[in-house]
């Protein structure tokens, strides 16, 4: 697999402040990877460095094979950035803010319909950027990211402060750029957004890389976070290990017809993070 | 199309919409013209408003509108996205700076013909007015690049601002005021706009104008070099 995203041993300090300390990861073409962490965690911090609004202090970053240090015009077309701020021109209309970036890309006008259309938006493009929901705004954030059909999306937070009907009208949009094999770096706190749409995570906390790999082999190798939750016909609740260990005590159940209900509890990548940072999540 | 002129394409469209900026280009070109025409005072010299409304535009629109674009882009981010998409920093300031020149140079030429000079008087006026913009606007672009938000700008242009639009009629009536006021660029602009009339002019201040010229274009580098458009 060739790799169009590779950061290696990357620390950064502002300030007085160790914001990111000796991360490593590569992503691979037409890979949706995520990075998940809590607030402050340093998501945003290193998409700056990963797209050369940054420098690190130690390591290397290469974006399709080139230092983000030194990143050109020919870079810059294969990337579509969606900041966390989104910057928008919050006067103007939908349309005019991607006619405006249509003019400085020379693409033609009928594109941004195009673009319009494909993220919901083409009945708004009038009205000024101002009056439109969170929702909207991301999306087109996120259109305007699309407009040069580049191979990399960085995408910080694409779906924070959306309900869960436009959440996955995202999602779609993002599994339909993931299709046509668009390489997605993207940011959330939402693990489940990270567990079902992400083909490798990487779980960031005080600015350090804590676990990283496929989400489900993730949850396994945590295996012994894996519990047995049975509900006693008495109203009582007992935690078991899901290992033989419990089988004695899972026969008595069954014969005293005790049990009323079984669940088991697969560890999430939220129960990972929380065992490995000892912090409740958020 | 260049990214310079789709930045200035940009910035007419915004300035429909943009309250602030928009008075600020329109005040004094709408003004001159009621003033001329509703204040009659005996004694009051030729064309009293537009030399002294055309002096504190120079001193106004071009600082304020200059500052207020860019500073805006840089606090709500925008810029950071455009210099993402591989506009350079000069071409961004171009843009920008062109707009706000050309369109501080209509308002002039609205003031102008309020005055109703000839074709030799409109050109000197013109003229006039064109370096003070430009002055103006250098100015300005440094303290938008300097500024970190619009509040920022705001809080140096106001003072800024007052001390030239103000010091050209302030001389009129103090000496000593006027002793240092000759050593700005929108002094020695109200005393060329009040020659226009006059057989003879004497062209010695367009030095002043020239040198405050060259300052403001080392503070904006200095500025610039310092801060640069992050
Ligand atoms: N310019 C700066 N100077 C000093 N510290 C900074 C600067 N920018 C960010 N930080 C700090 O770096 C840390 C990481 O910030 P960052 O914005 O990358 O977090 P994040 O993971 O994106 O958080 P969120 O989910 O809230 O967006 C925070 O503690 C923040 O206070
Ligand atoms: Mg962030």
């Amino acid at each position: 697999m060739s790799y169009v995203i590779e950061a290696e041993d990357i620390s950064l300090s502002l300030g007085k402040k160790q914001i990111l300390d000796q991360i490593s990861f590569r992503v691979g073409e037409g890979e949706i990877f995520g990075l998940l962490g809590p607030s402050g965690a340093g998501k945003t911090t290193l998409i700056k460095l990963l797209t050369g609004q940054l420098k690190q202090d130690a390591g290397y970053a290469r974006l399709l094979g080139r230092d983000t240090g030194g990143l050109g015009a020919a870079e810059h077309s294969q990337i579509g950035v969606m900041m966390d701020d989104l910057g928008l021109y919050e006067r103007l209309s939908v349309y005019d803010n991607l006619a405006f970036y249509a003019d400085i890309y020379h693409i033609s006008r009928g594109k941004i319909e195009e673009l319009l259309e494909s993220v919901g938006l083409y009945e708004a493009r009038r009205r000024a950027v101002s009056k439109l929901s969170k929702g909207m705004k991301n999306r087109l954030s996120l259109a305007r990211a699309l407009m040069r059909e580049g191979k990399i999306l960085f995408l910080d937070e694409p779906t924070s402060g959306l309900d869960p009907v436009t959440t996955r009208q995202m999602h779609e949009i993002l599994a339909g750029l993931k299709k046509k094999g668009v390489t997605i770096f993207l940011t959330t706190h939402n693990m489940y957004e990270a567990a079902s749409l992400c083909v490798r995570v990487a779980l960031l906390n005080e600015g350090k890389i804590i676990e990283q790999g496929r989400p489900g082999e993730i949850c396994r190798k945590y295996n012994d976070l894996n519990l047995l939750r049975v509900t006693l016909k008495s109203g009582e609740e007992v935690l078991l290990k899901n290992s033989p260990a419990s089988a004695l005590r899972m026969r008595e159940y069954l014969e005293q017809d005790a049990i009323w209900a079984i669940h088991s509890t697969e560890p999430t990548l939220e129960s990972v993070f929380i065992e490995l940072t000892g912090k409740e999540w958020i | 199309m260049s990214k310079a002129a789709a930045i200035f394409k940009k910035e007419l469209k915004d300035t429909f919409k943009n309250k602030t900026i928009l008075i600020q280009f329109l005040m004094f070109p709408a003004l001159v013209p009621i003033m001329e025409n509703a204040v009659r005072i005996d004694g009051m010299p030729e064309n009293f408003f537009v030399k002294l409304f055309a002096s504190m535009y120079i001193g106004m629109a071009p600082l304020t509108g200059m500052a207020a674009v860019i500073s805006e882009e840089k606090e709500k981010n925008t810029l950071r996205v455009l210099l993402l998409s591989n506009v350079k920093p000069c071409e961004y300031l171009l843009g920008v700076g062109v707009y706000i020149w050309t369109a501080c140079m209509l308002g002039a030429v609205v003031i102008c013909a309020a005055g109703g000079y000839g074709l030799r008087g409109s050109l000197v006026f013109l003229s006039v007015m064109a370096a003070g913009i430009l002055v103006s606007a250098l100015i300005g672009a440094a303290i938008g690049v300097w500024s970190k938000t619009q509040m920022m700008a705001t809080s140096v242009t106001v003072p800024v601002m007052m001390v030239l639009a103000f010091l050209p009629m302030l001389s009129m009536f103090n000496d000593s005021i006027a002793a240092v006021a000759k050593y700005t660029y929108s002094e020695q602009i109200s005393i060329l706009l009040n020659q226009i009339d006059a057989p003879r002019m004497e062209v010695s201040g367009v030095w002043v104008i020239a040198g405050n010229g060259l300052l403001a274009a080392l503070l904006f580098a200095a500025v610039y070099r310092r801060r640069g458009l992050e």
